[in-house]
């Protein structure tokens, strides 16, 4: 009772603290997140509206008699066409897990000599990395498809994972974050003669965490949005992933509510695991940001 | 040439020292092997992907090539019809790319930082929240953000826009926000600033939350009397680091926008060019004329932009280590 009492006091006490600025900047900035939030309420409610409340005038903003119609339709309705939805939804869970396993691994391979090696060319590397942090690759498609195609993956798995593998950002962020590991203790499991595959396994690795995390979110939402490598590198309909799927619905869509159900539904799908992840790892991302100068 | 490079350089993040690459190559192999090892994966892939794209676009743009014959080299002949023949690239690429980057880059980078201070300025339990809120607009990148955006602008009276504007009855017809082509470039920009809160927002708010509390203790003494110059003499020095890094996010992830255009309108080109950014002008002589010798040219052009936007960042926010 005496330790509840206490507790009511401090947390009575901290409120208190709270100064008029900090109220006015708590309502201001909560209805700037309601705003920011609201197109993505939206989109909740529209994928669950059954097909008939998609019509109503004026149109409602919370979905009345909520169903899983839309979702149901999506794999029923596509059950029959040539490529059901759920084979675009399994392609891109492949498709995404490969890119995050393959392009955490390699940034952090690659960040950690970076970071704490001497070695010719070093210098020359990261400031590559550097560079092309400020290109996008989707500004050279054309030949990244000559690229691809000269390598035979066209239509194949590694079309969609390769091309995105390579992360000049995630590299960039854990190289920035090994950095912050001292030296002397890298230095005194090697006098105690662990080997260098094991310091890096049994020291970078676990320390540098909140970065690979950070990768992951970041890897994990490229792959999973993006239809550039189903519409230039994938010709077969069966090899194509959901964002792909979501755009052909979506074709439609500017001027006519009939299937905005089923997009809303499907872009659901492609939301809601970006979310989720990020939710899990967020306070990993935060500490692995606070490393993330260019100095 | 072979005197040793690291005495005159200056600024060793921008000129790496070349000379190191060419002195004995196999015997730097044999010692640094592990180095080399560890690197490699990521290397092959980052060559692969983005270095010898990057070269061949510009190898292409020099010539003439329709994906059928071989490639014939051309000179300049690109180049000069980019900058002289190419009306729609003047008229409509340029300034739309101009007007959309000047709104959506700066204005975004700023908002972005004053949206990350004052989420740092509230209690610590609640950030939290306020980030998610801000950051998850960013998730919806690509298709799922037309979907979203298409919900509200939708151009029939059952839209949330064109519905409640009739129903307050600033207009007397429902419009159609995302085809029409006085509307188009006004939502594009909209859209995008709303999911531009992504990698660089976090960072700006990691920087804030990093600053070192003595700073601002130290500044009180020095005299320091309000927010205002709190944020200017000492926020803002002491993470610019992250101001750079967000910075070069912001370039990059407004130049490379070009999408959104097409999902909104479902049509590249958009309706009356109205959202022809520089991407889409690429988009449309490579995919769809196979012009892609001329795409390349106009992908030149953007990476040269984008670069040198960047290095203006550099020279606000790089640290001089002369």
């Amino acid at each position: 009772m005496q330790a509840w009492n206490n507790a009511l006091r401090k947390g009575i006490g901290s409120l208190r603290k709270v100064s008029a600025f900090q109220w006015i900047l708590f309502i201001l900035m909560s209805l700037l997140a309601m705003f920011m939030l609201l197109p993505i309420v939206y989109l909740f409610n529209h994928a669950l509206k059954p097909y008939y409340e998609l019509f109503l005038y004026p149109p409602t903003f919370i979905a009345r008699n909520p169903s899983f119609q839309n979702f149901i339709d999506l794999i029923v309705v596509t059950q029959s066409s040539i490529v059901p939805m759920t084979r675009y939804l399994f392609n891109s869970i492949v498709a995404s897990l490969l890119v995050v396993v393959t392009s955490c691994l390699f940034s952090v391979l690659c960040a950690y000599p970076l970071s704490k090696h001497k070695f010719p060319g070093k210098g020359l590397i990261f400031s590559g990395i550097i560079i092309s942090l400020m290109f996008a690759p989707e500004m050279v498609g054309i030949p990244r498809y000559f690229v691809i195609s000269q390598l035979g993956i066209i239509n194949t798995y590694w079309g969609h994972v390769l091309p995105l593998v390579a992360m000049p950002v995630g590299v960039f962020l854990m190289k920035q974050f090994i950095d912050q590991i001292p030296n002397e203790l890298l230095e005194a499991s090697k006098v105690e003669g662990a080997k260098e595959h094991m310091i890096f396994l049994k020291i970078v690795i676990p320390l540098c965490m909140p970065a690979v995390a950070t990768t992951a979110i970041l890897s994990f939402q490229s792959a999973w949005s993006t239809d550039e490598t189903s519409t230039l590198f994938m010709e077969n309909e069966t090899m194509k992933t959901l964002p792909f799927f979501v755009n052909t619905l979506t074709n439609q869509l500017a001027n006519n509510v009939a299937n905005q159900g089923a997009a809303a539904a499907a872009a659901l799908l492609l939301f809601i695991p970006n979310f989720i992840i990020f939710l899990l790892l967020q306070r990993k991302v935060i500490t692995t940001m606070m490393h993330s100068g260019i100095k | 040439m072979s005197s040793p490079a690291s005495g005159t350089i200056q600024q060793p993040m921008e000129r790496p020292k070349q000379i190191a690459v060419i002195t004995p190559f196999v015997q730097a192999i044999k010692q640094h092997w592990l180095s080399y090892l560890f690197v490699a994966p990521f290397l092959i892939t980052f060559i692969l992907f983005i270095v010898i794209p990057t070269l061949a676009a510009i190898g292409l743009s020099f010539t003439y090539f329709n994906a059928i014959e071989a490639p014939k080299f051309v000179g300049w002949l690109n180049y000069r019809n980019l900058l002289t023949q190419d009306m729609v690239f003047w008229k409509y690429a340029i300034p739309n790319t101009f007007k959309f980057a000047v709104i959506v880059g700066p204005l975004g980078y700023i908002a972005g930082f004053i949206l990350a201070w004052l989420v740092s300025q509230l209690p610590a339990r609640i950030r939290v929240i306020y980030t998610l809120a801000l950051y998850t607009p960013s998730m919806t990148a690509g298709v799922a953000m037309a979907v979203v955006w298409l919900i509200v602008f939708s151009g029939d009276r059952l839209g949330y826009l064109n519905s409640f504007l009739l129903e307050v009855g600033i207009i007397d017809q429902a419009q159609l926000w995302t085809q029409d082509p006085k509307y188009l470039m006004n939502v594009m920009i909209l859209v995008t600033l709303w999911g531009s809160m992504g990698v660089g927002f976090l960072a700006l708010l990691a920087g804030i939350q990093n600053v070192d509390v003595q700073l601002y203790e130290a500044g009180k003494i020095d005299g320091i009397r309000n927010r205002l110059q709190e944020i200017w003499y000492i926020t803002i020095p002491s993470m610019k680091p992250q101001m750079l890094f967000g910075a070069v996010m912001a370039v990059v992830g407004t130049l490379k926008a070009g999408q959104i255009s097409v999902q909104l309108s479902g049509a590249n080109p958009s309706p009356q060019y109205s959202g022809h950014l520089l991407i889409n002008h690429i988009d449309d002589y490579g995919f769809i004329r196979y012009e892609m010798g001329y795409a390349s040219t106009i992908s030149v052009v953007l990476l040269v932009m984008t670069y040198l936007v960047s290095r203006l960042c550099w020279k606000l926010f790089g640290s001089k280590e002369e």
